[in-house]
């Protein structure tokens, strides 16, 4: 489902005197339907860096990075705006650390919005929105606020609820338990565990042991590169 | 986002367009497709040039150099200064939609609300009244002004309603592609945000094709699929409207990214 080759990734920041790191040299996996690959290594490893080139959201420097979309290995690292985000809606989701959404949507919004542009009817997407916002214990007096004032905790499931609901075939998840309670723990363990048993390729950052033992397939070992100015 | 957005045929394509004053440089060398239900941001500072390239984009300013292909309904293509005037009038008045900075541009203040999104009917062969009565009502309503202010004129209005009723009135012939310079400059913030709520829902309830010039990157955010970054003229960044914001390549990307205030 994800195949890596030879990436590369650097950051020049021009506004603080041009100043050149490499944060991922020569990067290569792959990951089939079925598996999680977790990323291990030191805090400033580049792992967030590289789940975010995976989600075309950070532009690699050389390599390629090939993903099944529609029965057609898509290189995100040449294909179109458009193209990109063709495959965002209906093959990869991404579970980011923090909450990032429009201001002024309400949480059952935020999370049924994904099923409802791949077409699914209102009805149904909201449903299934709220049966999973209850799975991982959402108050209901919440689905109609804007996640905006939500505690942490809250604000990540919400997170996790809009990128778990749609099935996507492949998922990254960067620390999608970070801030989490036992309980809402074990929930996105179950979570991760039905992706894979319907055939997805999960890519994920987690930094609780127990999570990670408990949905790992396979490890990457990443380490910090050193700084060339 | 609209399922259009599959469609492989673009809707605009864009090449080698330039534009002098003079011999000062209003843009230089600008070339894109736009496909059906995208929407294009053009981002930059004051004199970077985007409402110069806005301008020759949607037929008010001949370029000096490059060509503006529309593909209309039935899949032909136009080049939009080779076709006659009235042609060119007769598309900006139904196929596209151009929504002003200042709604008193795109708004005629000597006539009612109604009339405003009625004389914009008229113009593509409406003929009954309460047809046309009634569909400005319904339009009134999608852009949440009061119905009771149908027969009021627009310099009644605040700002905020001004500038909703422009878009109702380019919006109610069902054009295919919208251009926008700034549509919430101007606006107070809580009004901005309003604004930017009913933009973002009507282009992805209609699917529409949009190109918006704005010096305000979190609008940029907010409603547009791409950006094309503007300095001095040139285009010198574009891509994925959140890549080309989380991870600028560019020195005055960087520059504008960084420059940014969060509250």
């Amino acid at each position: 489902m994800i195949s890596v080759e030879n990436i590369d990734k650097s950051f020049t920041l021009h506004t603080q005197g041009g100043v050149s790191y490499s944060v991922l040299e020569g990067v290569s996996f792959r990951v089939k339907p079925g598996e999680c690959l977790v990323l291990n290594g030191p805090s400033g490893a580049g792992k967030s860096t590289l789940l975010r080139a995976l989600y075309a959201n950070y532009k690699v420097d050389r390599g390629h990075i090939l993903i099944r979309h529609n029965d057609q290995q898509i290189d995100i690292t040449e294909a179109e705006p458009r193209a990109i985000l063709a495959i965002r809606r209906s093959t990869v989701g991404y579970v980011s650390q923090f909450l990032r959404t429009i201001p002024r949507v309400s949480a059952l919004d935020v999370v049924a919005e994904p099923l409802l542009g791949l077409g699914v009817e209102q009805d149904v997407a909201y449903e299934q929105a709220c049966t999973l916002l209850e799975r991982l214990h959402i108050p209901e007096r919440l689905f109609h606020l804007a996640p905006a004032t939500f505690s942490g905790g809250e604000q990540q499931r919400i997170n996790i609820a809009r990128g778990f609901l749609p099935g996507y075939p492949v998922m990254l998840l960067d620390e999608p338990t970070a801030s989490l309670d036992a309980r809402n723990r074990q929930v996105v363990v179950e979570l991760i565990e039905e992706a894979k048993a319907r055939g997805a390729a999960i890519v994920g950052i987690f930094h609780d042991e127990e999570v990670r033992e408990a949905v790992a397939t396979d490890y990457l070992e990443m380490t910090a590169l050193e700084s060339a100015a | 986002m609209s399922p259009e957005l599959d469609q492989s045929q673009p809707l605009l394509t864009v090449n080698g367009l330039s534009h002098y004053y003079g011999s000062q440089l209003g843009c230089s060398n600008v070339g894109f497709d736009l496909y059906p239900g995208e929407v294009l941001g053009i981002v930059g500072e004051s004199g970077s040039g985007k409402s110069t390239l806005l301008k020759c984009l949607s037929a008010v300013l001949p370029p000096s150099e490059g060509e503006v292909i529309y593909r209309d309904r039935t899949g032909l293509p136009h080049d939009i200064y080779q076709i006659s005037e009235s042609a060119r009038r007769m598309l900006r008045r139904t196929d596209w939609g151009v929504v002003e900075q200042n709604p008193r541009d795109g708004l005629r203040l000597g006539v009612s609300a109604g009339a405003n999104i009625g004389e914009r009917m008229m113009a593509v062969g409406a003929r009954h009244y309460g047809g046309i009565r009634s569909e400005a009502e319904s339009w009134l309503d999608k852009v949440e002004i009061d119905l009771g202010r149908i027969d009021d004129l627009p310099t009644t209005f605040s700002g905020g309603m001004q500038q909703r009723l422009q878009i109702a009135r380019n919006l109610v012939t069902r054009p295919r592609l919208i251009f926008m310079d700034e549509p919430t400059g101007g606006l107070d913030v809580s009004v901005q945000a309003r604004l930017l709520d009913l933009l973002r829902g009507l282009v992805a309830e209609l699917g529409l094709s949009v190109i918006i010039v704005t010096h305000d990157l979190a609008v940029a955010r907010l409603l547009s699929h791409r950006l094309m970054v503007m300095q001095r003229g040139q285009v010198v960044e574009s891509g994925l409207t959140d890549q080309v914001l989380d991870d600028p390549q560019h020195p005055y990307t960087q520059l504008l990214v960084s420059s940014v205030l969060l509250p």
